[in-house]
């Protein structure tokens, strides 16, 4: 018997936890039990992996240094997170959720940064590294704003002019060095850094235009782009729980967002590029 | 380069089966949601995409120990993941507490 194979069965248990969490999700006598299922399975995906998780190659040590510091970046996560999400007023939900969910993209765009180096050479894994280096940091930087323009810190509309235009030339331009860097796989981190906060910028612009009103799509939408993100990660790792939890949240987050436009009589192209409506009626 | 794509998807193929399987599972898995539990849904479905804080602690197990920088990075990834995670399901449940107060 191998560990390697029993990890790989938690990973299984955890992934089949979360279909049913969000099929439960969806119904509104099961739904609380749902979200408990799901999050039994991912309390049993991380204890797994702090346990038994090993590189292939070996690389994987277990100093105590390590294990302690990653304890303790759990400690302070769970503390932090759980007094913020139980503290806050119930009008102030939905703007939790993107706080949330720009963290998790941060985390995504940080293993991104991490990995690049390790694999350099590796043209398929490095086009996965940098897909979710990209989309991490815009759904972090376009969640944080969501979260101020909820939280009312960012109460105007700001108007760059002819955004649509402007957004679209910055995600070309985006997708172009990173495709660069993929090809020319250059040695020193710096040009990586540079499109990580090229990434950033990019996730402000995405979100700046958009109306309050069309908050929750927009984070729905950057909710489903942190699942994928989660979903190169594992595709990287050849991690089956990243890769399901991460793709079930994106296609299932895409259907919802689209779900979510139905309900306002909206088209989403609407809400992504037609803010000036919103941003006249608001002004 | 043809060659090149086709060695990928071919050294891959079982991932590449599961995510388009997943793809599915979650298009039929939301199906018809009734718009009251649109915003628990997304909050249930941003905890569950916190299961990239597997993929930080797996950085964090694969650095040296020597590695301060990328230690205390690998720290701070772990730490954005737990939030993402315990936040998330936290909010949902709140959510959905007063959800069932109000039926």
């Amino acid at each position: 018997m191998e560990v390697k194979y029993i990890l790989d069965i938690i990973y299984l248990i955890a992934s089949v936890t979360f279909v049913l969490g969000l099929k439960m999700l969806s119904h509104p006598d099961t739904a609380r039990k749902g979200n408990l299922y799901a999050a039994f399975g991912m309390a049993l995906a991380i204890i797994g992996t702090i346990l038994l998780y090993n590189h292939a190659d070996g690389y994987t040590t277990r100093e105590p240094i390590k294990i302690i510091l990653i304890l303790a970046a759990i400690g302070i996560g769970t503390i932090a997170g759980w007094l913020t999400a139980r503290r806050v007023q119930m009008t102030k939900m939905p703007e939790l959720v993107s706080l949330f969910n720009g963290m998790g993209g941060a985390c995504a765009a940080i293993i991104g940064l991490m990995e690049y180096e390790h694999n350099l050479g590796k043209t398929g894994a490095l086009a996965t590294i940098i897909a979710g280096l990209i989309i991490g940091s815009v759904s972090f930087s376009g969640s944080i704003i969501a979260f101020l323009k909820l939280n009312e810190t960012m109460k105007k509309p700001i108007r760059i002019p002819s955004y649509n235009i402007l957004n679209t030339v910055v995600m070309i331009t985006l997708i172009l060095c990173g495709i660069f860097i993929v090809y020319t796989q250059p040695e020193h981190l710096l040009l990586v850094v540079l499109l990580f906060v090229f990434a950033l910028i990019y996730g402000v612009l995405f979100v700046i235009p958009i109306g309050g009103a069309d908050m929750p799509v927009v984070i729905s939408l950057l909710n489903s782009f942190t699942g994928l993100a989660a979903a190169f990660g594992g595709f990287l790792y050849q991690n089956q729980v990243m890769l399901t939890g991460g793709i079930l949240v994106g296609s299932a987050g895409t259907i919802l967002t689209l779900a979510m436009c139905k309900a306002m009589n909206r088209p989403l192209s609407n809400v992504i590029f037609g803010a000036f409506g919103s941003g006249a009626a608001a002004g | 380069m043809l060659n090149e794509i086709i060695n990928f998807l071919g050294e891959n193929i079982q991932m590449i089966y599961i995510i388009i399987l997943s793809v599915f599972v979650g298009v039929e898995v939301i199906g018809k949601v009734p718009a009251v539990l649109h915003t628990p849904l997304m909050s249930g479905a941003n905890a569950i995409h916190g299961v990239v804080i597997v993929g930080a602690i797996i950085v964090m197990l694969n650095t040296p120990a020597e590695n301060i920088l990328a230690l205390a990075l690998g720290f701070v990834a772990v730490v954005f993941g737990t939030l993402n995670v315990v936040g998330g399901f936290a909010v949902t449940d709140r959510m959905l507490e007063m959800f069932k107060k109000k039926k």
